[in-house]
């Protein structure tokens, strides 16, 4: 068995519209474990997993969670980011739409465990279905004193808001989240100060990607030690995988860090259609590294994604036959982050256009070999100078593409009469 | 202090902690450059100039940004920082219309020394500009969209210093914009033309409209008297202006290089900045006595009136309808010296030096003509735009001789000469009101309470028949707001509030020298009032010329000739 359902174990058998269906599979059964616990415990379980958090970029779960819960003040704010605007990435709307329960669960147990005041669920505006259900399951949540005043019948009270997102695919990074739940424009802030010092409104606050609070209820049951069993060293536990592209059965699996992207793409997505040539795949989503089929049999895990440059492990896995031609792919994915910039610094401000303009020419054979020049100069820049993480990102399809597929490069470039 | 240990380019240094590696590299005599960072304002990092390397950091950091750490290893020069600031400038210049040589920031604009500094000599990517139209629609500032970019130091002066939200990021991606909310012009906009904003741009894509040329017109036509007056904080900052230190007082050098210019006569605005306060201590205790409205607040800085205006029409009663010096000045000089010299008043040219933007809209307000159909004040030049014409002229200003202005209106008092800094309008009335009421003189003339860069301050003097009277002094508009608010909830314990509209008052006004901040106000308000101090004359109601003015033409205070030509009204607007 390939895949390993820690967070899915009841997709497709819960009714996610049923809280009532949810606890008679042992739904909330962890949470209530936590509310018997020490807050510091479950802090120390979290640790013990090596959880890293599931939007890409790794960060160590307990860490973030420990200096937020040190926080003193009189609102202490949870975002669970379902902003999940990356193209290439559906699993938080998978674990939203099919088990809302398990995410909400694993909110309450970190609330608990951090004496958070209220959460936010901040919801891609588009994800229609998965609002409605999770706004359902919220209520539901009220109505059987999950959520609200002396939880359980404890002394702890916490809230909980649903809210839908304002459209931008950069709204899904941390500050610009905060600005939009704020109110105003969805642009990202300076840091320091960092969310968990003063976010939301100035209060400290605690985001996490909808899979990383999926991981809690898991961690609370088989405890922190047995979780760092599963995976890799560096990676534990499992990863949802949202594997589209020209491959027979796109669709969100679970399976643990470790797996190579060949199984993944050849037994969990039964290959390419009429046997084709897989000529690249892209990793973590529009943003990732895009690399050879050569290199399929690289495991997955957070810090081989790194060797990429790369900080979006967020799971896609995107794959591309012999028929895709590099540049378009690279057209359209520079025109996607140009017009999904915030504009607010300059090289992802000013740089998409120009990568527009560089990429075109490959596209169409026009290139010259300054070009060639200006165009890796210029993605390493935007790279290394962005402010957040979308301008940093968003040429290391580039960045890649001229390590792996540079023949393609030099194939494009006009030699004659042009220097 | 425990000091932190770093490695600036392979040295070693201590600094103190919790400074940011601009500042603790700027004390150590290296400088890293930036473009959006301004001192006083908060810290955007979004231009990316100083990008700085960082060893164990994969991509580069921010030097306004980043704070310092024990153990930091920074090269602020190595190829990697060089070609990534190369990088972005060449990216700035795609979408600015780079136009040196006809530009008025020329030899003065950040970006021009950026890339000047950069040895930039090509640009790798494609020019990319889509023009947008220029707002020239108010009477004081002009802005170039096709020169902004980005930086958000105008939005963020206008947002944290004036708590107005005038300017906006409209748009993203590469089409964002900085453009006023709402509407494209300033002037459809709640702007108050404070020039707060033109004066930390970098670059010109926010000036104040530039008026030289029509001076220099009326400076050759022999038809007319050119006649200047000159601001009481101008002479505080136009050294800076030539690249002096701040903290001196440049008076004659002014003179001489206005004579040099071919004015006919070179006047004080002190003058009329005395003539103000008997007009306008006189009013405010026609107020007390007679049950006029109360706090009377100052109406000197058109900033201010622009935002009462616009703001609290409904408290327009509030404001002295004193005129403020500049246009007692023109008043003044369209009648009495028009007489006095047998002018016709429409061959009078009345040219001001002015610290600020604002003026230059004062001067057009439909009032402003004690006759009909002529301006009393023809133009407004702001500081910058005199150091302009005297550029213009080839003047080595720094080693100009120092000359005295002219007279009737060159004697003036110390009262007048500290109206240019906060506190300075309070302290001048406090001086003549308290002799005036108390008939008895002043022991101590300073009024320190009233002075310095604090935002509200308030002082009490004691006065007969009144006993102890409060009032209060505010820069800013932001802390005009709460001063407002205050007496709009009727908590104000105030009898006379004094307003400016720029941080420090006219000695840090938008018309003022590029590069402004806060160090620098602290040091003209140290000019100012050393230039206080040095006088022999320090009270208004001692200036004999005002006395003589008042027997010869306007006969008292509050009289009928002063109603007519140094009393105004406002009107609510929007
Ligand atoms: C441009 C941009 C877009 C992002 N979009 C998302 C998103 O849609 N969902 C998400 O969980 N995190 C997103 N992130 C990451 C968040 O800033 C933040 O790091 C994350 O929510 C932390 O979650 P984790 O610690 O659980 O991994 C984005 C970051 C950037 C720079
Ligand atoms: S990198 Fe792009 S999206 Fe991020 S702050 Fe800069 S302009 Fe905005
Ligand atoms: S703003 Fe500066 S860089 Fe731009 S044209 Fe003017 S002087 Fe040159
Ligand atoms: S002139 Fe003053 S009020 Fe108007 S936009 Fe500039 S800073 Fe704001
Ligand atoms: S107008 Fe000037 S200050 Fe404002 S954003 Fe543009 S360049 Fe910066």
């Amino acid at each position: 068995m390939l895949e390993k359902k820690l967070l899915t174990k009841r997709v497709g058998i819960v009714n996610p519209l049923s809280i009532d269906d949810y606890i008679k599979q042992d739904g909330y059964k962890q949470f209530k474990k936590a509310l018997k616990m020490e807050r510091i415990s479950i802090i120390e379980e979290v640790e013990k997993s090596k959880l890293r958090g599931r939007a890409g970029a790794g960060f160590p779960a307990a860490i973030k969670m420990m200096a937020f819960a040190k926080e003193e003040a009189e609102h202490k704010y949870m975002i669970c980011n379902a902003d999940e605007g990356e193209p290439g990435n559906f699993k938080d709307r998978y674990l939203m739409e099919n088990d809302p329960h398990s995410v909400l669960e694993g909110m309450l147990i970190t609330a608990y465990a951090t004496r958070a005041t209220k959460a936010y669920i901040y919801i891609r505006g588009e994800y229609n279905k998965a609002l409605s259900i999770m706004k359902w399951a919220v209520d539901e949540a009220k109505e059987k004193g999950f959520i609200g005043k002396n939880i359980l019948g404890s002394d702890y009270d916490f809230d909980m808001e649903v809210r839908s997102g304002a459209g931008a695919y950069v709204v899904g990074e941390e500050f610009a989240l905060i600005e939009s739940i704020e109110g105003k424009s969805g642009r990202t802030r300076v840091k320091p100060p960092f969310p968990t010092e003063k976010g939301l409104f100035g209060y400290p606050t605690l985001i996490n990607n909808v899979e990383t609070f999926c991981n809690y209820p898991v961690i609370i049951e088989i405890g922190g030690k047995a979780f760092a069993k599963i995976g890799t060293a560096s990676s534990t536990g499992t990863k949802l995988i949202s594997l589209s592209g020209n491959v027979n059965q796109k669709g969100v699996y679970e399976i643990p860090f470790g797996v190579t992207i060949r199984e993944v793409i050849e037994t969990l997505g039964k290959g390419v259609p009429e046997n084709r040539k897989i000529k690249m795949i892209q990793l973590g989503g529009a943003c990732g590294p895009i690399i050879p089929e050569y290199m399929l049999d690289m495991k997955i895990d957070f810090d081989r994604f790194e060797d990429f440059e790369s900080k979006t492990g967020a799971g896609a896995i995107i794959v591309m036959d012999e028929r895709v031609d590099v540049f378009e792919v690279l057209h359209r994915i520079v025109n996607f982050f140009g017009h999904e910039s915030c504009g607010r610094c300059t090289p992802c401000r000013e740089g998409h256009p120009q990568l527009e303009i560089l990429v075109k020419r490959f596209l169409n054979h026009e290139a010259t070999s300054k070009d060639l020049l200006s165009l890796e100069s210029l993605a390493r820049v935007m790279h290394q100078t962005s402010l957040c993480g979308l301008g940093q990102s968003s040429p290391i399809s580039i960045i890649s593409t001229l390590g792996y597929f540079r023949d393609e490069y030099h194939d494009r470039i006009e030699f004659v009469g042009k220097v | 202090m425990n000091m932190i240990n770093i490695k600036i380019n392979n040295n070693d240094y201590q600094v103190k902690p919790g400074l940011t590696i601009l500042e603790a590299a700027q004390e150590h005599g290296i400088k890293i450059p930036t473009l959006c960072h301004y001192p006083d304002l908060k810290i955007n990092s979004d231009c990316r100039i100083c990008s700085i390397e960082v060893k164990g950091k994969k991509n580069l950091l921010t030097a306004c940004s980043t704070p310092v750490v024990e153990g930091m290893e920074i090269k602020t020069h190595s190829t990697k920082v060089l070609n990534a600031r190369k990088t972005i400038t060449e990216l700035i210049l795609t979408n600015h219309e780079t136009n040196c040589t006809q530009c008025a920031r020329n030899m003065n604009c950040e970006l021009q020394s950026l890339s000047n500094q950069l040895g930039i000599d090509e640009n790798r990517f494609e020019y990319r500009l889509v023009s947008q139209p220029k707002d020239t629609f108010n009477p004081s500032i002009t802005r170039n969209p096709d020169l902004c970019i980005k930086c958000g130091r105008c939005i963020d002066v206008c947002k944290d210093v004036q708590d107005l939200t005038v300017l906006e990021n409209f748009g993203r991606s590469h089409e964002v914009l900085v453009v006023p909310k709402y509407g494209k012009y300033l002037s459809d906009e709640d702007c108050t033309l404070c020039g707060q904003c033109s004066s930390v741009c970098p670059v010109a894509a926010i000036t104040e409209n530039d008026e030289t040329e029509k001076v220099w017109t009326a400076l050759n036509d022999e038809s007319k008297h050119v006649i200047v007056q000159v601001a009481p904080s101008v002479r505080v900052s136009m050294g800076e202006e030539f690249g002096a230190e701040a903290g001196q007082a440049w008076t004659g050098q002014i003179v001489t290089a206005l004579r040099y210019l071919g004015f006919d006569q070179v006047f004080d605005t002190d003058f009329t900045a005395d003539l103000t306060i008997l007009e306008e201590g006189n009013e405010l205790l026609h107020r007390v006595h007679n049950g006029g409205t109360l706090p009377m607040m100052t109406s000197c800085c058109p900033g201010w009136v622009n935002f009462m205006e616009i703001e609290y029409p409904e408290m327009l009663d509030h404001l002295s309808t004193s005129k403020s010096p500049q246009q007692m000045f023109g008043a003044i000089a369209k009648t009495y010296y028009a007489q006095l010299k047998g002018l016709d008043p429409k061959d009078i040219y009345v040219v001001s030096v002015m610290p600020c933007t604002a003026k230059k809209y004062e001067a057009k307000r439909e009032e402003m003509q004690s006759n009909e159909g002529i301006f009393d004040v023809d133009v407004v030049l702001t500081a910058r735009e005199l150091g302009k014409m005297v550029r213009q002229m080839g003047i080595d200003f720094l080693t100009l001789e120092e000359q005295e202005f002219d007279n009737p209106f060159g004697i003036t008092t110390g009262a007048a000469a500290i109206f240019g800094a906060t506190g300075g309008v309070m302290e001048a009335a406090l001086r003549t009101v308290y002799e005036v009421v108390n008939e008895k003189p002043l022991e101590d003339l300073n009024f320190k309470s009233v002075r310095g860069m604090e935002g509200i301050k308030e002082a009490e003097v004691e006065l007969k028949g009144l006993g102890k009277v409060k009032v209060a002094v505010a820069h800013t508009l932001k802390n005009a707001r709460k001063v407002v608010e205050q007496m709009k909830a009727g908590e104000s314990p105030y009898a006379f509030i004094e307003i400016m509209a720029c941080p420090g008052g006219c000695i840090g006004g938008g018309g003022q020298p590029y590069n402004t901040t806060n160090a620098k106000r602290e040091k003209r308000i140290e000019a100012t009032y050393n230039v206080d101090e040095a006088m022999i004359l320090r009270k208004s109601h001692e200036n004999p010329y005002v006395h003589k003015l008042y027997e010869d033409f306007l006969v008292k205070p509050l009289g009928e000739k002063s109603h007519q030509y140094l009393h105004t009204h406002y009107k609510a607007r929007n």
